[in-house]
């Protein structure tokens, strides 16, 4: 749902601040290196890792993995209504109420689940990175117009945005991944221009002007290295949120209609007429998608506090 | 030296730091110290060597977890050491008190000063707000702070670090503490407000008996204000003596490197200045010889093996103390003047003042 | 302060301005048109073109713009297509439920919130604190309205505790005044409709509540742990103040800070999670009608509706600024 989208967007300031607290492009690089020194000792960063990956493996090898045909329909001559078989031999989570295979339906979900978080992330990071990085790089009245421009796509709650775009451009996958990219772009400018005007004023840049280095080298060569990491650890976030988001839309009606790739937020929001007859069938999508949301979360927030010069020691 | 009882005893102090998967480490180890009423001492040593955590856990401000200490602190007789958290804050702020380090955020942000100076009054003494505000008024205008009706209702961030630190020490003085203890009070300002902020500790708490302990790193604050001096080095006393004494003749080699760092007035054109070798890590426990030895210049093999104990020195009669086997020889320390040129540069060249308190 | 105030109110007007160009634009890029839109699919050609020459849709775009802009300040943003009604008229009529579920929600999430952080901050490493730490990134991680229909599902279908749908029991024949049902019982002293009114709002309001919850459990917390460690309440202890003392006037007072600076930012995530609670209880205020009007395609009521909580959603995060500023003498300066 929106509920992380919201809650980052506080974070957006003290990640920039915190980017700024950077000094220079080696101490950056030697601080990601520590950083990551202390990810492997960390037991909750390493859950939140296994979770991703393990979900990644699964989802790349779905076909491979899942027992049965996603969308075929099995012992529909027991389906009624008010009843619909369990688990048996053959069918581990038992069937949908179309008699697919709930399980062999989980394993496939995966890949658009996270399909549909990564190039919704990739396409929020992408548009968000290059307003924050206008702004930040220009100022002026660049700045002015392009922070005008992510304030009032702020001014609309994150699911309101996301149902605006998802009904202007039709119910198909992409539509649903723009709707959720969209929510994220304001969350990345802000995030972007913050650390880049905090990377601006540093002893360092101030250095590098006064030796006669051209802007776009100060820019690209040292502000934004050092603007990464908390762009890196926002993402991971933001996988989370996208995922849940992406449910929220399937349940008001936008999400894939594409019967052919199954999605956990579509097979949650459709087992809900269900839940007294057969709880399972929503139960399960809904432990996916929070197990993976908990998973980015995990590593995003352990990542965060490694990367964070207030938490070391 | 005053003669009446002393405001604060400290016998055999240790506070030792655990933390969960680490060797505990002691911050402060056996130390002994006492100030009389009136008299000033002051606490040398650089950063970590333990007078800042010495200060605390006089205060018994110490964090209750993952600390444990050990030893006597006794204010006017009554033992602080083991004492209930509701006893330690009916003294603190009441009969000892202490100004801090940075200002600024010693100070909270969200409330006006005049809140912060009266809040102390109201829970120490028996005054309505009406009172309380109007001895704030004359704490702040005895501090030195100009219009200080207005400036009661300002925010900390308003003022600037001098006026902040005087209004530190206005809710130090609140209620006339017995004892003060001041962290680095002048560490965090600018040169010439230093000596305005020693100046005033001096006028305010010196002239009312107060005893005061000055924590610091500056020999310059030291030879300014106090009558005694203890010198730290990783958490133990390593030389104690009159002011004057210590500047003229300094015993202990990390003393007397101290004050060879120091920039002199007096010294010729030319003259370096001689850090001490190393740095405060380049330590070893005192259990196992001097922790100054791999830093010193006249370490020897008996330096090393068993811990050294603070004794008498056996150079200058009962009011010296010396933890060093080899200690410096006056005649080493150059022209024998030198030590007491820095004295004299800090204090302004006024020399009588320094005697004064103990009259 | 009030020089404070100017400034933020100044600055709506840019952010508003720009609100009203979007959704303008929107319902124009819609596929169809306004025309389209306001007729619904089985529209004839000639009904659009009368439509739109009886709404000047036939004139230059800014001309158009500046005739939605001078409707919108007037509140008129047409008529639904499945009712007929204004749009304002039902959004009003429907806020005053929503309202009254998010303060619930709010109040639970802070209520509850703020003492579970503080407690957990100073217990920290305890078994409250680890368990609230993992009880918070849950709370995160659960979608919404599945967490809605578990909670009904439990506690209204099968447990029978708590109502599961609808604002108030349906027999109860309440005197509307306000509107908010609360509020109408108690002024017209029909104590039982204000009960039934009040409980209609504990299941949707705590499953609303939960993710604010769990972000203001994490930000007390965070928080308080950074205030305890800071020198001022090291200054406070030394002055010997009483804990109460310390705990109320230094701690809680400046962890509550960033706390309350997030609470704006909840209202975004009240208002769209009130379009899925409201719709699993079938509420009935704004939210369930949003999702009414998505699967109508009810593009007037989607338009006024999306701008109207953006207003809201601008100006309690303005109240809440300028709340900050009272709370926080350094933003006042600034």
């Amino acid at each position: 749902m929106t509920s992380l989208g919201e809650r980052k967007r506080d974070r957006i300031d003290m990640l920039a601040a915190q980017a700024g607290a950077v000094p220079t492009g080696e101490v950056g690089l030697s601080l990601t290196r520590s950083a990551f020194r202390r990810l492997r000792r960390d037991p909750v960063a390493i859950i939140g890792a296994v979770i991703v990956v393990v979900f990644l493996v699964v989802a790349a090898f779905a076909p491979l993995l899942a027992p049965k045909d996603p969308i075929a329909q099995y012992l529909l001559s027991e389906i009624r209504p008010g009843s619909i078989p369990g688990a048996r031999e053959g069918f581990p989570l038992g069937v949908d109420n179309l008699g697919r295979d709930l399980l062999s339906r989980l394993i496939h979900g995966s890949r658009q689940s996270l399909l549909i978080g990564v190039v919704s992330t990739v396409l929020g990071v992408a548009a968000g990175m290059t307003l924050g990085i206008l702004a930040g790089a220009f100022g002026g009245w660049v700045d002015t117009v392009v922070m005008r421009f992510v304030d009032i796509l702020l001014s609309i709650p994150s699911l309101l945005m996301a149902i605006t775009v998802s009904v202007l451009l039709g119910q198909n996958q992409w539509a649903l991944m723009i709707a959720i990219a969209v929510t994220q772009v304001p969350i990345f400018a802000r995030l972007l221009r913050g650390s880049m005007l905090a990377q601006r004023g540093s002893d360092y840049a101030v250095a590098a002007r006064a030796l006669g280095v051209r802007p776009a080298r100060i820019v690209f060569g040292h502000v934004l290295p050092n603007s990464v990491s908390p762009v890196i650890v926002q993402a991971t976030l933001s996988l989370a949120t996208a995922i849940i988001e992406a449910a929220a839309l399937s349940f008001l009606g936008l999400g894939d209609p594409d019967i052919a790739r199954p999605e956990w937020g579509a097979m949650l929001a459709s087992a809900q007429a269900y839940l007294s007859i057969r709880p399972w069938l929503a139960v399960w999508p809904a432990v996916c998608i929070i197990v993976v949301a908990l998973g980015f979360t995990l590593l995003g927030e352990r990542l965060r506090e490694a990367l964070d010069p207030k938490f070391r020691r | 030296m005053p003669t009446s009882a002393p405001v604060l005893e400290v016998e055999d102090l240790a506070v030792t730091f655990s933390r969960k998967g680490e060797t505990p480490t002691r911050a402060v180890d056996g130390v002994s110290f006492s100030v009389a009423p009136g008299e000033t001492i002051g606490l040398v040593g650089e950063s970590g060597c333990g007078k800042s955590v010495t200060s605390l856990a006089v205060m018994g401000l110490l964090p209750p977890r993952g600390v444990r200490v050990s030893g006597s602190v006794r204010l006017d007789g009554q033992e602080l050491i083991g004492a209930s958290d509701r006893m330690l804050r009916r003294l603190r702020g009441a009969d000892m008190a202490m100004v801090f380090q940075d200002p600024l955020s010693s100070l909270n942000p969200t409330l006006a000063i005049g809140t912060q100076v009266t809040e102390v009054l109201l829970e120490h003494r028996d005054l309505d707000r009406k009172q309380a505000s109007a001895e704030a008024v004359d704490l702040l205008d005895r501090v030195g702070i100009p219009d200080p009706g207005r400036r009661l209702k300002e925010y900390p961030h308003q003022l600037s670090g001098g006026m902040r630190q005087r209004a530190l020490i206005a809710m130090a003085l609140a209620c006339s503490p017995r004892l003060l203890i001041a962290d680095e009070p002048t560490t965090a300002l600018d040169v010439t407000i230093q000596a305005q902020i020693l100046e005033l500790l001096r006028e305010l708490v010196v002239g009312s008996g107060t005893a005061l302990v000055m924590i610091t790193h500056d020999l310059g604050v030291v030879a300014g204000l106090c009558d005694r001096v203890h010198v730290m080095y990783a958490g133990k006393i390593i030389e104690s003596a009159e002011r004057h004494e210590l500047f003229a003749r300094p015993r202990h080699p990390y003393t007397g490197g101290l004050l060879h760092s120091v920039p002199r007035l007096d010294a010729g054109r030319g003259a370096r200045l001689t850090p001490i070798r190393g740095s405060a890590r380049d330590t070893i426990p005192w259990s196992q010889g001097c922790a100054f030895a791999p830093r010193c210049d006249n370490a020897e093999d008996d330096c090393l093996g068993d811990t050294v104990p603070l004794e008498v020195d056996p150079a200058y009669g009962t009011d010296r103390e010396l933890r060093c086997r080899h200690p410096l020889q006056p005649a080493r320390v150059g022209a024998g003047t030198s030590g007491a040129g820095v004295a004299r540069a800090a204090t302004g060249g006024s020399g009588a003042t320094a005697s004064g308190p103990g009259r | 302060m009030l020089r404070f105030i100017i400034r933020r109110l100044l600055q709506l007007i840019p952010i508003l301005l720009g609100l009203s160009v979007l959704l303008f634009a929107w319902l124009r890029a819609l596929p169809g048109g306004p025309a389209q839109a306001a007729l619904g699919e089985r529209a004839t050609a000639e009904d659009i073109a009368r439509y739109n020459e009886l709404f000047g849709l036939d004139q230059p775009l800014y001309v158009q713009y500046l005739r939605f802009l001078g409707r919108a300040v007037q509140l008129d943003f047409g008529t639904s297509n499945r009712t007929g009604r204004a749009v304002t008229t039902e959004f009003l009529e429907r806020f005053p439920g929503t309202i009254e579920l998010t303060l619930f929600a709010m109040v639970f999430a802070i209520g509850v919130g703020i003492p579970l952080g503080y407690l957990a901050a100073r217990r920290y490493g305890g078994f409250l604190d680890s368990s609230s730490v993992i009880g918070s990134l849950l709370g995160v991680s659960i979608p919404v309205f599945f967490l809605a229909y578990l909670m009904r599902l439990v506690f209204a279908v099968e447990l029978g505790w708590l109502p599961g749908s609808g604002r108030q029991e349906v027999r109860i024949d309440a005197t509307r005044i306000t509107n908010f049902y609360v509020l109408d019982g108690l002024m017209t002293r029909e104590w039982d409709a204000a009960w039934s009114a009040f409980v209609h709002l504990i299941l949707p309001g705590i499953a609303l509540g939960t993710i604010p919850l769990a972000i203001i459990v994490r930000i007390t917390r965070a928080s308080v742990l950074d205030v305890v460690n800071e020198d001022y309440v090291r200054t406070a202890n030394a002055k010997g103040l009483a804990t109460a003392t310390v705990r109320r006037r230094h701690i809680i007072r400046n962890a509550l800070l960033p706390v309350s600076t997030t609470i704006g930012l909840q209202t975004g995530l009240l208002l769209s999670g009130a379009v899925l609670t409201e719709t699993v209880f079938a509420f009935g205020g704004v939210g369930s009608a949003l999702r009414d009007a998505i699967t109508n395609r009810d593009f007037p009521v989607l338009q006024g509706f999306i701008l109207m909580l953006a207003v809201v959603y601008v100006v309690v995060n303005l109240l809440v600024d300028i709340s900050y500023g009272l709370l926080d003498p350094r933003v006042r300066v600034r």
